[in-house]
């Protein structure tokens, strides 16, 4: 039997159901991993010594039933977990425990999961790279120095470095999707309206979704299966008929039809992207899928439509935060200077970034030429998809423009930060399901990510083209344990 | 509209009217809350009917209560009103320490009701106020600043609470009219049970827009807002002394500022509280957290068939079936509990007498009181009983009203009281004679100056008679009799 932590999903539910480990045992091997990995910064709050007690639980008297038997998993921090710290990465909540679940972990749960622990992010999951955490930047397991892409970094890290067998994510333009490719992992956001937004610390309500994090294709169709539900408790949630993801997971795309879309051919993209991107192609055509050329014309609207359409929300979401119920406060002569001193010292140089522009844009005045604007235009680029949709099954583009970059690189530009979500955001704002998967290695050996995009619900169908692409790829993370202490 | 009627406030030789445009804010009568199962009871101690949802906690998302939206489609229909088959819910964002959310979930350009009307009946014939709109919005909670010397406490017992905000067109005139334009708005809820018009709970308060223009104009002048008002008394108050503010503006040859202002009670005045330029920029757009809300006609045809019968139409009623006068229709239908009373008095008795007994003798008492007609120390049971007794000549009206008088006191059986205090009416003919004989015997002067033709005195001599009667003769006896003696 191979190493436990570096063990997938399914690999360690087998073993757990054949009664070869424990839970206990599997709980600690991950415990005693991230011990020694604490240069990774991946971990806000640590929730090991529950977490053994419940292994301990869950071994007196397993329910193999489950999906998840005993599984420990560690959880992006912008879930809210009942009696564990939830910061969202911000300094305005670092002291905030709930006294809820959200829906999406509580079905972890709900399946025999157990929760290790809250993974660092980007505050309030606005970022690309890991930087704008308040708890501090998390490394790439890829090489030193380099970001785990964001906002979901600390997940995709961990996920890469074996201290979570699988993680889930939130993908408000590219948060699962853009780290997935950065650190040689999957990564998959659910249509919108699949998994319930409830309990989960809100960014951009209309674009925010969860979604698994994974070493492969196969444990991420599991992941789904359980986290995906219709929830009374989220307006927004769909009731339809979910599939059993990973029972239904078939290598057989013959005869799908794949798009490529034109416009996703940017300028100054890498060599070693386009590359990428021809293999992607030419492994579908081995696996008998039908490839097809397509536009989507208001592609180059997307970024600055995102730009407008989430931070308009984010400002009025994080209007909460204000000291007065919870988290953080700084006191003040009067309630405008405790807002303004709590607000200024609790949230992040980003965070007041996108405030700012959203306020902006939903002020009286410029109202109609910014937010009324960009949600005509979200709409155009919904129906370039339900165009492309009539000709494809799916659509095939890369994850990013580049590969994971060197931290610091560009916290000072944050146009360029922003241009990393270029091939994710559109995504998000039709609602759509997209999953990235590693693909291959730049010069420097760093991961590249492919990323198939489907019609809504269609999450079954883009599974199974990444389980057929990843079979063929055969891609194999090169992480040397450079982080590693004693 | 008869030109003696109407409401002009007077200046050297001028004359100004008053426009008035009211937006009503109408607590929905509901169990739980517009977004959360929180309940809405009244006077609960503070914090103790708060959800995740109404503190806005992280993560915590708003269910559409639907029985609300009912209640709002309800009235609408009360109001005469076209239903939105499409509404949105928009976000109204300001900071304030009782808004946890840091805005407002409210409806904005798409409201969930839209143009209607309500009939004021005024003492001079009946006028028609449109409606502009009603929407649906979250109450916030309560800043309490006068416990603690040093911190403004916050109670979220209202905070999520459902509201309706009705808003009027400045179709009214007067302070009259907006009396009973709120009464009659209320009348309307009360009926349709879709709000209880408790002005003291602060269950009905309204932002009042005032503005004046000399009379024969068209255009309106500009217009001031006095905020949240929460009795018909104040509102009548603010309005006339802010027409007045604004007409001295005008006569002094400056300018009215469009600003909102507060209504000082005690000062009777009102003062500014910002001005155009300081107006919020509230940022309203569509909650992404909620769908546009869509009704389907099947629902509204559903509500249609509960509406229970209306203030207009039962005023009409009462006048068909009844022969009642409108004034007396129109009280009896202003409130649905006095129509209740008085279809339940006249059950089993005589609707005149009803009529009278309930606008008369019962709402002396129950204004004397200060009680509403729920709470009638006489119940329509026992009224009936008493008018029954009258009727059919037991006792006479005069006896009645000392009857009435102890039957407040317990709601006592009005037939018992007759028995146990011999009240009942002396009809006995013969008996009356006796009596008629004695008073003539008795004065037999003022009967000599009654023949001479002093036809005064006949009064006199009913009096006597019924002091004789201990005040239980039989009116109509008393007289025929005293008549045949004194004339025969």
């Amino acid at each position: 039997m191979s190493d436990i932590t570096s063990q997938s999903l399914f690999e360690l539910t087998s073993n757990i159901k054949e009664k070869k480990l424990s839970s206990e045992e599997i709980t600690k091997a991950f415990i005693n991993r991230a011990e020694k990995s604490k240069k990774l910064n991946v971990y806000v709050t640590d929730n090991f010594e529950k977490a053994i007690d419940q292994s301990k639980k869950f071994d007196s008297n397993p329910n193999l039933d489950f999906k998840l038997p005993g599984i420990p998993i560690a959880v992006k921090d912008l879930f809210c977990t009942n009696g564990v710290r939830t910061t969202a990465g911000s300094k305005i909540l670092n002291n905030f425990v709930p006294a809820y679940e959200s829906t999406v972990t509580q079905n972890l749960w709900s399946q025999g999961a157990i929760l290790l622990g809250k993974l660092n992010c980007d505050e309030f999951a606005m970022g690309s790279s890991n930087e704008t955490s308040f708890f501090g930047n998390v490394q790439n397991p890829v090489g030193e120095n380099l970001v785990p892409g964001g906002s979901s970094g600390g997940s995709s890290a961990a996920v890469a470095a074996n201290l979570t067998p699988v993680t889930i994510g939130t993908d408000t333009g590219g948060s699962i999707r853009q780290p997935a490719s950065f650190t040689g992992t999957v990564g998959l956001k659910p249509t919108y309206g699949s998994c319930s937004r409830y309990g989960i610390v809100a960014f951009a309500s209309s674009l925010d979704q969860a979604g698994p994090m994974t070493k492969n294709v196969k444990d991420c169709s599991m992941l789904l299966e359980v986290i995906s539900s219709f929830d009374q408790k989220d307006s927004t949630s769909i009731d339809y008929k979910r599939n059993n993801y990973s029972k239904e997971l078939s290598k057989d795309i013959k005869g799908k039809k794949i798009g490529i879309p034109k416009e996703y051919r940017v300028d100054n993209m890498p060599d070693e992207i386009e590359q990428l991107w021809k293999n992607g192609i030419s492994y579908a055509k081995d696996c008998g899928a039908e490839i097809i050329d397509i536009s989507l014309p208001h592609t180059n609207y997307a970024l600055p439509t995102y730009y407008i359409v989430a931070p308009a929300e984010a400002s009025s979401n994080l209007a909460r935060y204000d000291g007065v119920k919870y988290g953080f406060r700084s006191p003040g002569q009067n309630l405008i200077e405790m807002y303004e001193k709590t607000r200024s010292e609790g949230f992040g140089d980003e965070v007041k970034r996108r405030i700012m522009i959203g306020t902006y844009v939903l002020s009286s005045g410029y109202y109609d030429a910014y937010y009324l604007k960009a949600q005509k235009v979200r709409q155009l680029i919904k129906k370039d998809f339900d165009n492309a949709f009539s000709k494809v099954d799916a659509i095939l583009t890369p994850s990013t423009p580049s590969s994971a970059f060197k931290i610091g690189e560009k916290t000072n530009d944050p146009v360029s930060m922003y241009l990393n979500d270029i091939f994710t955001v559109p995504i998000n704002l039709a609602g759509l399901p997209g999953i990235s998967i590693p693909a291959g290695k730049d010069k420097n050996n760093y991961p590249l990510g492919l990323q198939v995009i489907g019609k809504p619900f269609d999450e079954q169908n883009i599974l199974n083209i990444s389980y057929a692409l990843e079979d063929k790829i055969n891609f194999k993370n090169d992480i040397s344990d450079w982080w590693l202490s004693e | 509209m008869s030109k003696n009627s109407e409401y002009l406030i007077e200046r050297e030789n001028k004359q100004y009217e008053v426009i008035i445009g009211l937006e009503v804010h109408a607590q929905v009568t509901s169990e739980s809350k517009l977004f959360s199962q929180s309940s809405t009871k009244f006077g609960a101690e503070p914090n103790t009917q708060v959800s995740l949802v109404d503190a806005a906690f992280p993560g915590m998302l708003p269910v559409i209560n639907e029985f609300c939206i009912e209640q709002a489609i309800k009235t609408g229909i009360g109001l005469k009103a076209k239903i939105n088959k499409k509404s949105v819910f928009d976000r109204k964002n300001y900071f304030y320490a009782d808004l946890p959310q840091g805005y407002q979930i409210s409806q904005y350009k798409y409201p969930i009701v839209g143009e209607g009307k309500v009939i004021l009946d005024m003492p001079n014939g009946q006028k028609e106020i449109g409606i502009e709109r009603l929407h649906l919005e979250q109450d916030a909670g309560k800043s309490i600043h006068d416990i603690d010397p040093n911190n403004t406490l916050v109670d979220l017992n209202r905070s999520g609470v459902a509201l309706m905000e009705i808003v009027s067109k400045p179709d009214l005139r007067s302070p009259d009219e907006v009396n009973v334009y709120i009464k009659k708005l209320r009348s309307i809820m009360r009926y349709l049970g879709t709000c209880d018009g408790n002005m003291q709970e602060g269950s009905l308060r309204a932002d009042v827009n005032v503005s004046v223009r000399l009379k024969g104009v068209t255009e309106f002048g500009t217009r001031c807002e006095i905020k949240n008002v929460n009795s018909i008394k104040f509102m009548q108050m603010a309005i006339i002394s802010e027409a007045n503010r604004q007409i001295d503006l005008l006569e002094e040859g400056k300018e009215i500022d469009q600003e909102t202002r507060l209504f000082d009670t005690k000062r009777n005045e009102t003062r500014s509280m910002r001005s155009k330029e300081d107006a919020h920029d509230y940022r309203y757009f569509p909650d992404p957290d909620l769908l546009p809300l869509e009704i389907s006609q099947e629902l509204i045809e559903k509500i249609k068939s509960d509406i229970p019968e209306l203030p207009d139409e039962k005023k009409k009623r009462f006048i068909d079936k009844f022969n009642l006068s409108p004034y007396e229709a129109t009280i009896l239908v202003s409130d649905i509990e006095t129509s209740n009373f008085f279809e339940e008095v006249i059950k089993n008795s005589d609707v005149k007498l009803a009529t009278n007994w309930i606008t008369g003798e019962l709402f002396a008492v129950l204004n004397e009181k200060n009680l509403e007609i729920s709470q009638s120390p006489v119940s329509a049971k026992n009224l009936s009983k008493l008018i029954n007794l009258i009727k059919d000549g037991t006792i006479s009206g005069k006896i009645a009203k000392t009857v009435f008088e102890q039957m407040i006191d317990g709601d006592q059986d009005p037939l018992i009281i007759v028995n146990e205090k011999s009240l009942k009416q002396e009809s006995d003919p013969k008996a009356i004679e006796e009596l008629i004989n004695k008073v003539i015997e008795n004065n037999s002067d003022k009967v000599a100056e009654y023949k001479s033709g002093k036809d005064k005195l006949f009064g006199f001599f009913v009096g006597q008679a019924m002091k004789e009667s201990k005040g239980k003769g039989n009116p109509q006896l008393v007289n025929k009799i005293l008549k045949e003696k004194l004339n025969g």
